[in-house]
């Protein structure tokens, strides 16, 4: 299931309502992102995350398709806020839940990884200094590049 | 063709969203973005750093060789920063 939304999520209740019902369910995996007070040595005072709602809902719907391929998961979940938001606030929430953990742990990393470069939002951040628009990091492609599929017969 | 700006693209060039009509030799991703470079000063210097812009059509990620056309939705942004 995905949630794009403005409103916070409760943790303890979206995760009960995943995995309710379902006793095949033996590991669940969760990732909560906050927002933090510091950026490269300013303080942030507080960020906007701006989406373009029509692809987003789009690309998350595929990210986790390609999760429920790729693993044997029993449910997953990926709730993402947009608009204002303050330290210490809830920005996303990534769950996947499997009759192992191996797979509920794998799945997990991969759904933000792949979420982190691929689902369209931007954060704007607010510091002292004015607002600035957040750059992506070299560093969440190479975790995401990870995951890419290998075609077997390619030469090394 | 309905043109959409996001993050800073949209701070630069002042729009949020626009519909053009591009002469007809445009018909690709890459096309478009020259296009829109000759526009004025706002676009040339939104478009400057290529490598710092994606692009997506109908909302998919596409690439500077992928086609487009009147009907289509173009959304033009930085890479993206959520999670």
């Amino acid at each position: 299931m995905i949630r794009v939304q403005e409103q916070d999520f409760d943790i303890g209740k979206e995760l009960a309502a995943l995995t309710g019902g379902n006793t095949a369910i033996g590991g669940l995996a969760v990732f909560v992102g906050l927002v933090r007070d510091i950026a490269g040595g300013s303080d942030i005072q507080a960020m906007t995350l701006e989406h373009y709602p029509a692809m987003t809902e789009k690309m998350l719907a595929e990210i986790e398709a390609e999760a429920r391929e790729r693993w044997p998961l029993e449910a997953s979940l990926i709730i993402h806020r947009y608009g204002r938001l303050e330290p210490g606030d809830q920005i996303v929430l990534v769950a996947a839940a499997s009759a192992h953990r191996d797979a509920a742990f794998e799945a997990c990393q991969f759904l933000m990884d792949w979420l982190k470069t691929k689902a369209p939002f931007w954060k704007l951040e607010e510091t002292d200094a004015g607002a600035q628009w957040v750059d992506a990091r070299s560093s969440d492609d190479a975790a995401a590049a990870r995951w890419v599929k290998q075609d077997p017969d390619a030469a090394e | 063709m309905k043109l959409l700006y996001f993050a800073w693209l949209k701070t630069k060039t002042g729009l949020s969203e626009e519909d053009v009509s591009p002469p007809e030799n445009v018909a690709t991703v890459g096309e478009l973005l020259t296009w829109l470079e000759g526009r004025g000063p706002e676009f040339a210097d939104a478009l400057s750093d290529r490598d710092a812009i994606r692009v997506a059509v109908n909302q998919a990620f596409a690439k500077n060789s992928d086609p487009i056309g009147p009907n289509d939705e173009v959304a033009l942004f930085p890479p993206v920063t959520g999670g």
